[in-house]
């Protein structure tokens, strides 16, 4: 894709959860301001004088016509308002998580890309032998365990009965490893495919074939003539990968009680904090197009041969 | 897809070919295992009839019951994979959870599948302003995570399971849209189809001879992927609290539900995992993957001499 249609998929993006995000408000189920009230002081702490005073604060009353061009323009401002529940900036609150969650999808991202393409690198060479079966073996069973299920397994084996590392928690570096693994995983299972794949499909072209006869050793030929070949499906996958670690990041976030975007996002929905829910979505969205702009700049200076 | 034109001559184009899906053991045994958990689903609550919700708390988290009577000479439903931590038969929840799963599932699978074939195929046909403004929108659709459509689609429908199938569903379309938009592009185009047309053969016989043939099985295989991928949300939106509300029985809810109990019950913890990733694997290997290879030849086949 070229830069303007990103740019109008960037715009397209932004209406869509703008437009989620206004039928949201308009569709909470009971009374929000209740709910909202709830949320802020506690189910105890809960009387029609607190919701009457969240409804004032918030005017919650007016919903006219235009209500909706003026929640796309305050978007468009990047005007995200306010948390519905803390009262916070809603940029505040993301500018917070994002950075705990940016550091775990890149050290999960780290790991993987240390796992998976090396080992289907040296599964594509030797195609068909025993590390390649067996890669295709191990890679299927983990594709098919959802990443809430692999979280479930690493916590229980290794926090819970070898007791080697926290189930929960944030701070620590070793805070980190479990649920970096655990999204790891499942990103290295697809990398090492397509690695694999890539790799295999280099080791039978002609080139390949003409590089070994002219004498270059193994290693000159892939350095000269694979790496290139095989870093071009990656990258691009990269670009996908992103979406697969968001929403990892949603689901591995709440198991391990990581304060990310994904957490942030779940306990929005549950209190119906929608100027939180719209500001997340937003910066999840936004940063996917972002990623794939830079992907797909990567991809043509890898293969510069033009798009077709 | 340009294997496809190619595979398109001419003199083949009369023969009337039915779609053709080939079933090597990996896929056999895959739909093998998805059959026995929708048979499962189907028949179990008719062979062992119980109720998933009905509690005998007395037997909590206790193993199977082998006999319909309880000690105190009251009739009880058995319950042949024991009991969860309420009390309620493990066997029946298990039995309704994957019934809610796969006909929620399946519905979005379907409403897709079809929603984003006639749109592909519009978008092929029309070409221009239509298949601009489609390929805008499902684009767009793809920059946001489908976890996180499906949750906003659930804040603004009253309902979980009619939410869950809907989200699933804008979620799952654009894949086949995508596929439907790239095969009629390439088979729209051929020679086959022109003479079909103007031998005055209408729309749906197009679609029937020309682009299912061609579609089926790539579409078979976005099927059987879609429905994992949508599996594997109910669960995990279930298993964060967030999906199908208690006690209404969910895989993923069962799950968390059961996890505080696992050193003392570590089988009624075991059995919606092992269904879970049962079901998972066999619709894996139904679909058998073999979409993401292409993108790896396709970059190839310019160096080819």
């Amino acid at each position: 894709m070229n830069l303007p249609s990103r740019l109008l998929q960037l715009l397209m993006v932004v209406l869509m959860v703008g437009g989620a995000s206004y039928l949201m408000m308009q569709s909470l189920p009971g009374d929000a301001a209740w709910r909202i009230a709830a949320g802020r002081y506690g189910y105890d702490a809960l009387d029609a004088a607190a919701a009457a005073s969240v409804r004032a604060e918030l005017g919650l009353e007016a919903q006219g016509g235009l209500h909706f061009l003026y929640w796309l323009g305050d978007i468009l401002r990047l005007e995200l308002g306010t948390s519905l529940i803390s009262g916070e900036s809603v940029w505040v609150e993301i500018r917070h998580q994002l950075g705990n969650s940016l550091s775990l999808a890149g050290a999960a991202l780290g790991i993987s890309l240390l796992i998976g393409p090396p080992l289907g690198l040296l599964a594509g060479l030797r195609a068909g032998g025993w590390l390649d079966r067996s890669l295709l073996a191990v890679c299927s069973l983990l594709r098919a365990t959802p990443q809430f299920l692999l979280a479930l397994v690493l916590i229980l084996l290794i926090s819970v009965e070898m007791g080697l590392l926290p189930a929960a928690g944030h701070g620590e570096p070793q805070h980190f490893i479990l649920p970096a693994m655990t999204l790891a995983l499942g990103l290295a299972a697809v990398s090492a495919r397509l690695a694999r794949d890539a790799m295999a499909a280099v080791t039978q072209t002609a080139f390949h074939d003409f590089a070994r006869w002219k004498g270059l050793s193994n290693a000159q030929t892939f350095w000269r003539h694979g790496l290139r070949h095989v870093a071009l499906p990656l990258v691009t996958y990269l670009g996908l990968q992103f979406v697969t670690l968001v929403e990892g990041v949603v689901v591995i976030e709440s198991i391990f009680g990581w304060p990310g975007i994904g957490h942030a996002l779940v306990h929005a929905i549950f209190s119906r904090d929608v100027p939180m829910v719209q500001g997340t979505a937003l910066v999840l969205g936004v940063g996917f197009v972002l990623i794939n702009l830079l992907v797909d700049l990567l991809g043509r200076q890898l293969d510069p041969r033009g798009v077709k | 897809m340009n294997q496809v034109v190619e595979g398109l001559a001419p003199q083949r184009v009369e023969a009337v070919r039915r779609p053709r899906l080939d079933w090597p053991l990996r896929r056999v045994i895959g739909a093998a295992m998805v059959a026995s958990l929708v048979l499962l689903a189907l028949l179990g609550n008719l062979v062992i009839p119980g109720d998933p919700l009905e509690q005998h708390l007395y037997r909590a988290l206790q193993g199977a019951d082998a006999v319909g009577v309880s000690d105190a000479g009251e009739v009880i439903t058995s319950a042949p994979l024991g009991y969860d931590h309420l009390g309620r038969s493990l066997y029946h929840r298990l039995v309704a959870a994957l019934g809610l799963s796969l006909s929620i599932a399946a519905g979005a699978v379907i409403l897709a599948a079809f929603s984003g074939i006639s749109l592909g195929l519009l978008a092929a046909g029309r070409g221009g302003w239509a298949e601009r403004l489609l390929s805008l929108v499902a684009d767009s659709l793809l920059a946001l995570p489908g976890l996180l459509l499906v949750l906003m689609v659930s804040v603004i429908l009253p309902s979980t399971p009619l939410a869950l199938w809907l989200g699933l569903s804008l979620v799952l379309w654009v894949e086949f849209f995508r596929l439907a938009r790239a095969t009629g592009r390439s088979v729209l185009a051929s020679p086959g189809v022109e003479a079909s047309r103007l031998l005055g053969f209408g729309a749906w016989y197009r679609f029937r001879h020309h682009l299912w043939p061609e579609m089926a099985p790539v579409m078979m295989t976005a099927m059987a992927f879609g429905m994992a991928n949508a599996l594997m949300a109910i669960a995990a939106l279930g298993f964060v609290h967030v999906g199908i509300p208690e006690p209404t029985p969910e895989l993923g809810t069962m799950m968390v539900e059961l996890l505080p109990y696992w050193r003392e019950a570590p089988f009624a913890l075991l059995t919606p995992v092992l269904v879970t990733f049962l079901l998972l694997l066999g619709l894996l290997l139904m679909s058998g993957s073999k979409a993401r290879t292409s993108t790896a030849a396709d970059t190839l086949e310019g160096a080819r001499p």
